[in-house]
């Protein structure tokens, strides 16, 4: 996890796309400038960063689901609870279920368990469009082989 | 069993804080509703999963911005409840 750079998942751990699931991992990281002021003398995981976890987790399935040809963009959050403090150090372990596909948009369930228990989790929204650049589409395929994405299973699905 | 216009009035209400009273099958949900996009979706979720379809939104833009249809023929109420019949229609045909 790079907190500065966005980069919010470490790998993907599961992708089921029959079941339209996703897991993935991520490990806070000790260091980080945003620890500087979030909070001094008391570093905390940003809720609002925690809630990105569970945005990038979900696009990362919408991506698998429309087999790289679309880009989901974060449109809203519903029923958001940041139910703990989250450290650094902490492992994060991200899950999401397609709720639904609509036509450009997707709505799914999201949750960030801490040692089997859920700290975090939310109903999100997402514009599914066409990659609006060829630069971005290169870059998602790049952070693809960074986190592990089991390109197989598309192949499969 | 109420009307497709009922559902939809109801869903558009309770999403958007509408007074349903206000609400007309000639009410154009965008310029008279008020309705943005982001609430769009939200009701767009709700009404796929009322009736069980999918309300091709990405087709009708298209169809808007290519001048081939105008926005009163998807987003009038009205209009909209004909095409969500016809959808329900064809999923059970």
């Amino acid at each position: 996890m790079r907190l500065e750079y966005f980069q919010l998942l470490d790998r993907i751990v599961e992708l089921d796309l029959a079941n339209r699931t996703i897991r993935t991992e991520a490990t806070v990281p000790h260091e980080s400038t945003i620890f500087q002021g979030h909070f001094p003398g008391y570093p905390l995981m940003p809720g609002v960063l925690l809630l990105e976890t569970m945005a990038q987790t979900s696009g990362w399935l919408i991506i698998a689901l429309t087999k790289f040809q679309r880009m989901p963009f974060l449109a809203a959050f519903k029923e958001a609870k940041l139910r703990t403090f989250i450290a650094p150090g902490t492992v994060l372990s991200g899950t999401a279920k397609l709720e639904h596909e609509g036509s450009g948009y997707a709505v799914t369930h999201a949750e960030i368990r801490v040692d089997g228990k859920v700290t975090c989790d939310c109903e999100i929204t997402f514009r599914v469009v066409n990659f609006p650049a060829p630069d971005l589409r290169s870059y998602m395929q790049k952070e693809a082989e960074r986190l592990q994405f089991p390109l197989g299973a598309i192949a499969d699905g | 069993m109420p009307s497709t216009f009922d559902t939809v009035a109801k869903i558009i209400a309770e999403t958007c804080d509408i007074p349903i009273e206000t609400i007309t099958p000639e009410s154009h949900a965008i310029n008279d509703l008020g309705i943005d996009s982001l609430d769009f979706l939200d009701i767009a979720f709700a009404i796929d999963k009322a009736f069980g379809i999918k309300l091709p939104l990405e087709q009708w833009t298209q169809e808007v911005n290519d001048g081939k249809a105008t926005t009163e023929q998807y987003f009038v109420m009205k209009n909209l409840c004909a095409r969500i019949d016809e959808l329900v229609a064809a999923k059970g045909a």
